[in-house]
């Protein structure tokens, strides 16, 4: 079987600042990382390549640089990593990105082979919309599972897939006709330690790079800030929360000396209580 | 198992294996460098003060886009009582730049990418674990914390640093005691690079370095360092480890009150910490001759103990050590010396030789903190040091200078005062 996994290249956002005078996100030095949601989406692509064979082609949408992420990739176990750089794919929003990345996961299809499942991870740590995923299974018009914890039984010859997915209140075990789009919870695996060998072949594979062109991308205009409706509006840094931590001492009564400190801080709870302890 | 074998593996992505690795790749070797952290330069917390002649033997045109902060142009020592200080300065305003300050998280990593343009295969993330020998007792490769087991190649170099695991299982060197390594605790303080600039009088790109020696907290002996960065000031506080076992003194309290006193307190005022480090540096001098070399192995930089026989400061060692070993790695694979038994020497005296004609690199003062044994001097015992230190670069200045100095200066350490009376 063919799987796609499409990772993002992200700032590290334990270690992301905002400029304290000009109020802007301090990209420089910061290191970057493959959104950590992701190596879920890859390392479920991986277990079912153990289990069924065929290959993995992972996809990024980013600058030069992103090549770094798709390298990881690669160390992990994937077959083949495809880097979408361009300059007019700059600014995107998720709009304009799954535009681009539907574009580029049609040609890996022609090129490698259609693909049976295109993973996505829930959402990314930098943007955090989660809208990525689903924009690129409605543009190539596959079926869809998001928030999947588990994916259960894979029929390749009736074309079938059955995966569990976390919904409000429960879990749905859900089944559907491949090809199809998952998105991957966290928490639903771990990513591998890549064997020496998937390191060696990762730090010296070539990466595919593709241009818009190349991608096969026709309309110049639906990519990058032109192609996008979202605009950043403003970015700040939320001010600290002047509220202190109280330490209550040690007592003989604990729990007394809790509900002390809790009512000496908050008057009104325990008059609130007080009047609903009358009521009853 | 892979089948695969090299011409050379470097352990370790610092300045000395990055030196080693794009030397031999450039030369044609076949290279394999393993790098423990997720990149070069991800373990480290270091600013530095690299050499630019040294930097340009590796890199000709490495000031184009090498993450450079500041060219070195003065060098400052304080010394501290609790409320003031008395300084020395050494300015040197150079036609060209001689040295230039780095964060070594940014420049690591900038180099390493130049690493990988020469053609070597790099491999983060990847722990080698053990040197793995043939029956003769020859090293033949290295064992790694991915599964395949063993990675062949005709000669390991060892870059893995002073606290490296391989060295330390090859039998190559000792732990150290805690009366030969000092804890430095730093704090990088971000501020509007103008502001930098204005607080510590640097115009343009000229950088400066402080060390301050004396009390640094209540009555401890330290030495406390600052680094102008581009737009951050860098700076910490590096004790004895033995020193502070005794007093029981908590390394980021000596750090906090060091902030606190006046003259430092101002150039940092307004800041915003970006982060807390603490690191370890090995004490110079008083080491046995280092093994270089064994059959199948080379160690380069900090992990070659170098710095017990020769006056350099650790990147320096690092550089030439580390190019020296892939001019000698690569000349015996030219002629095909490669395995030869005893081949290796020749990493030796190619070593003795770069290293007695590299006087030249020393026009400017070593760093004071870079010797835990300056930790525990007292203050004339600091101003001597220093003093020798700034005119080590200018001979016929050398014994002039040092001869204003009374040489049996009495041990009444806590007494800065004293010092000006004495230099006048």
């Amino acid at each position: 079987m063919h799987n796609v996994v499409c990772i993002k290249q992200v700032p590290d956002s334990a270690q992301i600042r905002v400029h304290p005078v000009t109020n802007t996100i301090m990209r420089q030095g910061v290191p970057t990382i493959i959104n950590p949601y992701d190596l879920f989406a890859l390392e479920a692509a991986l277990e079912l390549r153990d289990k069924f064979g065929g290959e993995i082609t992972v996809v990024t949408m980013g600058p030069p640089s992103a090549e770094d992420s798709l390298r990881k990739a690669l160390t992990f176990g994937a077959e083949r990593a495809v880097l979408l750089t361009d300059r007019c794919f700059a600014g995107a929003d998720t709009l304009a990105t799954t535009y681009a990345l539907a574009t580029a996961i049609r040609k890996i299809g022609k090129d490698y082979g259609q693909p049976d499942l295109i993973f996505t991870g829930k959402q990314t740590i930098d943007g955090d919309t989660a809208q990525v995923g689903p924009g690129i299974a409605k543009r190539l018009q596959v079926m869809q599972l998001t928030y999947v914890v588990k994916i259960g039984a894979l029929d390749l010859t009736a074309r079938t897939i059955e995966a569990e997915r976390r919904s409000e209140g429960g879990v749905q075990v859900l089944r559907t006709r491949l090809p199809c789009l998952i998105t991957m919870l966290e928490a639903t695996n771990q990513i591998r330690r890549g064997a020496m060998a998937d390191a060696l072949r990762a730090a010296r594979a070539p990466i595919v790079k593709w241009s818009a062109q190349d991608a096969g991308v026709e309309d110049i205009s639906k990519c990058g800030l032109k192609g996008s409706p979202t605009v950043v509006k403003r970015v700040f840094a939320p001010s600290a929360r002047a509220d202190k931590a109280t330490l209550v001492e040690p007592s003989e009564e604990p729990a007394q000396a809790l509900i002390d400190t809790i009512f000496k801080h908050q008057p009104k709870l325990e008059a609130d209580l007080a009047a609903l302890a009358g009521n009853v | 198992m892979i089948d695969e074998k090299f011409d050379a593996i470097v352990v370790g992505a610092g300045l000395a294996g990055n030196a080693a690795a794009l030397t031999m790749a450039k030369r044609g070797v076949k290279v394999l460098q393993l790098e423990r952290g997720e990149y070069s330069g991800s373990k480290n917390v270091q600013s530095a003060i690299l050499s630019a002649d040294l930097l340009e033997e590796l890199i000709p045109d490495f000031r184009d886009d090498a993450p450079l902060e500041r060219n070195l142009v003065e060098q400052r020592f304080w010394m501290m009582n609790d409320r003031s200080h008395i300084g020395l300065g050494y300015r040197f305003d150079a036609k060209r730049p001689t040295r230039y300050t780095v964060i070594r998280a940014h420049f690591d990593k900038w180099f390493s990418s130049k690493v990988k343009q020469a053609g070597a295969a790099v491999l983060c993330q990847t722990t080698a674990t053990e040197l793995a020998r043939n029956r003769r007792g020859c090293v033949i490769g290295v064992r790694t914390d991915r599964q395949d087991g063993i990675i062949h190649a005709d000669v390991v170099v060892l870059a893995d640093g002073a606290n490296g695991l391989l060295g330390a299982r090859a039998g190559f060197r000792k732990a150290p005691k805690p009366d030969q390594v000092a804890l430095a605790v730093k704090e990088t303080h971000i501020l509007p690079r103008k502001v930098v600039e204005d607080r510590l009088n640097l115009k343009g790109d000229g950088g400066v370095v402080i060390e301050a020696g004396g009390v640094i907290a209540r009555g401890m002996t330290g030495i406390g360092f600052i680094y102008a960065n581009k737009e951050c000031i860098s700076l910490g506080v590096a004790c004895l480890l033995s020193e502070l076992q005794k007093t029981g003194e908590i390394p980021y309290q000596l750090l906090d009150s060091f902030k606190r006193h006046p003259s430092i307190a101002r150039l940092i005022d307004g800041s915003d910490v970006r982060d807390y480090s603490a690191h370890l540096i090995p004490k110079r001098g008083d080491k046995p001759a280092p093994r270089l070399r064994r059959s199948g192995w080379v160690a380069v930089g900090d992990a070659a103990s170098l710095d017990g026989i020769v006056d350099f400061d650790s990147p320096s060692i690092a550089m030439i050590s580390g190019r020296v070993a892939a001019e000698a790695v690569s000349g015996l694979k030219l002629r095909g010396d490669l395995t030869r038994a005893g081949g290796l020497s020749l990493y030796n005296k190619m070593l003795q030789m770069t290293l007695r004609e590299s006087k030249k690199y020393e026009d400017m003062p070593g760093l004071l903190h870079a010797d835990p044994q300056s930790f525990s001097l007292t203050y004339p015992q600091l101003v001597l040091k220093a003093m020798k230190n700034f005119t080590r670069g200018t001979p016929e200045a050398d014994k002039s200078i040092l001869r204003i100095l009374p040489s049996p200066w009495s041990r009444t350490g806590g007494e800065p005062f004293r010092v000006p009376r004495v230099l006048r």
